[in-house]
């Protein structure tokens, strides 16, 4: 069952949520150390067939060591890691049934692009008279029918990013690894190679596992999100429920543009807190997450857009705060208003620019009102 | 900085290279005297080259240089290519520094030391002394001239291209000999040629191993011009410097092109983007 034929029936592509469901990839409390250096902590994941699974997180925090060891170029000092139910760790790496795309594409320099791609079927059990079939399958894939004579250093950088995906994808792998694919491209090109990039892979129903630490090229090709750090793993969930409901000050900052605001809960009622966090400001009030206890530390978390401003006190408005305009960014689409509350807290509230000639509502040094409802911000205990 | 040719550096330049070449100039110069007397100039002829191509001892040297060039070049290749890969790749491992010292180490010991303790290994080890040991005399040193060629290129191979191909199904071994060596075949060709100039033209090791059996023409040479020098030792002696000039430059060259164009290319990856 294709993701395409899921989503025609309406169905929702989530196998995580199944219980029966037999993941494709299972890290079992994996540890890595190099020396002293624990580079994976008991790190424990599963990951299911036909996924297109991110790993996102700051440089360092074990991202690519997780990949070098699903590829067999590492081997994990403690835990298993498990692939359709088999444990691969005493498999090397030239007979596990995972291709890798390497960050630097890794292309064969004295061998022409379509040798390249034929590389790795040339050392599989594929008769003869089908690799070059093949090869010419691939080539179309990718749209590089008219490249095939040419060397690597004849082609251009998005080409041979392009070469590096068709040969790591000759093979059929069960599952693809990408290590930053897409980190040499620049902006544009990288956008659209991501759709293109979503499109091969609901084509093919190859899982794929990659990694980055650009936040929004994970947000967009992804169907979970791990973000990492120090070797741990913070969060694993769809990029909307990374985005809309962080577990935590780490991921909500990580991910996105977010205000934090560090209090603690005054009373809790009917899924309602209220957060003190500064004197002589208002509570604020937001929904409790579960088994949030009175007085605990926590953050109040929101997003800029979530944020409306206002000259006037808004009437019915769970949260209203006075402040004074200290800058705005023009991004185009959007303004970014920095809002200076009594205190002395910063406040970023982002407001859509509907028309293209209305000047700026509000400008320096105004006196303003930011409002949000009671559902627009998170507490965030952790 | 003024980057002009002044005076100073022209004069330096002149003195510099004719303190290099000013014997070898003269040496080949002679070469082509008409007179038997080395030292009074005659009129041009090549008739030394022709008397040289006749003189049976030198031709049997010859042949025999030749082929302990050839034989101890490639056997020097093949065990300095392997030392250099494992230095390279091998990570590190118990005695890697030790290692690396070892092989680095006839570079700066004298030769008569390598050719006397060689010596001593063939004797005690009752080796029958001739070709075969001064094969083996000559992979001993040049085997370690070849690592430094050789390593150096590995230092700036990239390793990922290695583990793309075991991760496309390649053995080790495989994705040596299909990938890295035909990358790194210049460094090893340059290596190849540096062994064979080293072999060609060394006197004091090739004396230590060698037995009644075997002459090499660096020795026939200097056992020649022991009773005089003779006009043939001149014409012989510039057919030696061409090869070896040729084996030098070409493996320079070859060293320094791959890697002039690898940065070229990696100049042209950047800018496409
Ligand atoms: N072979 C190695 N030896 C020692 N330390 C390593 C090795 N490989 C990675 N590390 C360390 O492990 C940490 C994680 O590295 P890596 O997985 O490459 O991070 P990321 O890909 O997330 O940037 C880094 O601090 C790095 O220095
Ligand atoms: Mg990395």
């Amino acid at each position: 069952m294709s993701r395409d034929a899921a989503k025609a029936r309406g169905e929702v592509f989530a196998p995580w949520l199944d219980e029966n469901a037999e993941p494709l990839i299972r890290f079992d409390r994996v540890t890595k150390k190099f020396g002293d250096f624990v580079a994976i902590d008991d790190l424990s994941i599963d990951i299911y067939e036909r996924e297109f699974f991110a790993l996102l997180g700051p440089s360092g925090c074990g991202k690519t060591t997780l990949m070098r060891m699903l590829a067999g170029f590492e081997t994990p000092t403690t835990g298993k890691i498990m692939l359709a139910g088999k444990n691969i760790g005493p498999i090397p790496a030239n007979k596990r049934p995972v291709n890798m795309m390497f960050q630097s594409y890794a292309l064969f320099p004295h061998l022409t692009v379509a040798d390249n791609i034929a590389f790795g079927l040339k050392r599989s059990d594929m008769p003869k008279d089908q690799i070059a079939a093949r090869v010419d399958e691939m080539l179309g894939l990718v749209q590089l029918k008219k490249f095939g004579g040419r060397k690597p250093h004849q082609i251009s950088g998005g080409q041979r990013q392009r070469v590096a995906l068709a040969r790591a994808l000759a093979k059929s792998p069960k599952l693809l690894l990408l290590d930053e694919p897409l980190a040499a491209l620049d902006r544009k090109l990288r956008e659209e190679t991501q759709f293109e990039l979503m499109d091969i892979q609901e084509k093919l129903g190859t899982t794929f596992v990659i990694v980055t630490h650009d936040q929004e090229e994970a947000m967009t090709v992804a169907s979970r999100v791990a973000v990492m750090d120090h070797g741990q793993l913070i969060q694993v969930a769809t990029p909307e429920a990374i985005y809309e409901t962080p577990n935590s000050r780490y991921v909500a900052d990580f991910i996105g543009d977010i205000n934090l605001i560090e209090g603690a809960v005054k009373s809790v009622a009917r899924d309602i807190a209220e957060i003190s966090w500064a004197e002589s400001m208002e509570p604020l009030r937001a929904t409790a997450p579960e088994g949030l206890t009175k007085g605990a530390n926590c953050c109040f978390a929101i997003r800029p857009e979530k944020v409306s401003i206002s000259a006037e006190r808004p009437e019915k408005a769970a949260n209203a705060l006075p402040g004074k305009v200290i800058d705005i960014g023009y991004l185009g689409n959007m303004s970014t208003y920095h809002v200076e509350l009594a205190n002395g807290q910063m406040v970023k509230a982002q407001v859509p620019n509907q028309n293209r000639l209305s000047r700026h509502a509000f400008t320096w040094e105004d006196a303003v009102w930011v409002s949000f409802t009671a559902t627009a911000g998170l507490v965030l205990t952790a | 900085m003024n980057r002009r040719f002044s005076w100073f550096n022209a004069t330096s330049l002149t003195l510099g290279f004719a303190f290099l070449y000013l014997p070898i100039l003269i040496l080949v110069i002679y070469s082509f005297n008409e007179s038997k007397l080395v030292t009074v100039w005659a009129g041009f002829s090549t008739k030394w080259y022709g008397e040289l191509f006749r003189n049976q001892a030198f031709m049997d040297a010859a042949i025999v240089t030749l082929k302990v060039a050839v034989v101890s070049s490639t056997l020097a290749t093949i065990l300095g290519t392997m030392a250099a890969y494992v230095l390279v790749r091998g990570g590190r491992f118990m005695g890697r520094t030790l290692f690396s010292g070892m092989i680095y180490a006839p570079l700066v010991v004298p030769d008569v030391i390598t050719g006397l303790s060689l010596l001593l290994l063939f004797i005690s080890i009752g080796l029958d002394r001739g070709v075969g040991t001064i094969v083996l005399a000559h992979a001993t040193f040049s085997m370690c001239y070849v690592s430094v060629v050789v390593s150096s290129r590995l230092v700036s191979f990239d390793r990922s291209l290695e583990e793309a191909a075991l991760d496309l199904g390649c053995t080790p071994w495989d994705a040596f000999r299909s990938v890295t060596l035909p990358i790194i075949a210049p460094a090893v060709i340059a290596g190849w040629l540096l062994a064979f100039t080293l072999s060609l033209d060394d006197l004091v090791i090739a004396s230590f191993a060698s037995g009644p059996s075997a002459t090499t023409l660096p020795m026939k040479i200097f056992s020649a011009v022991r009773l005089g020098v003779s006009p043939e030792i001149n014409a012989l002696s510039t057919i030696l410097i061409s090869i070896v000039t040729v084996g030098v430059v070409t493996s320079s060259l070859l060293t320094k092109r791959a890697s002039v164009r690898r940065q070229q290319q990696e100049r042209a990856a950047i800018a496409e983007g």
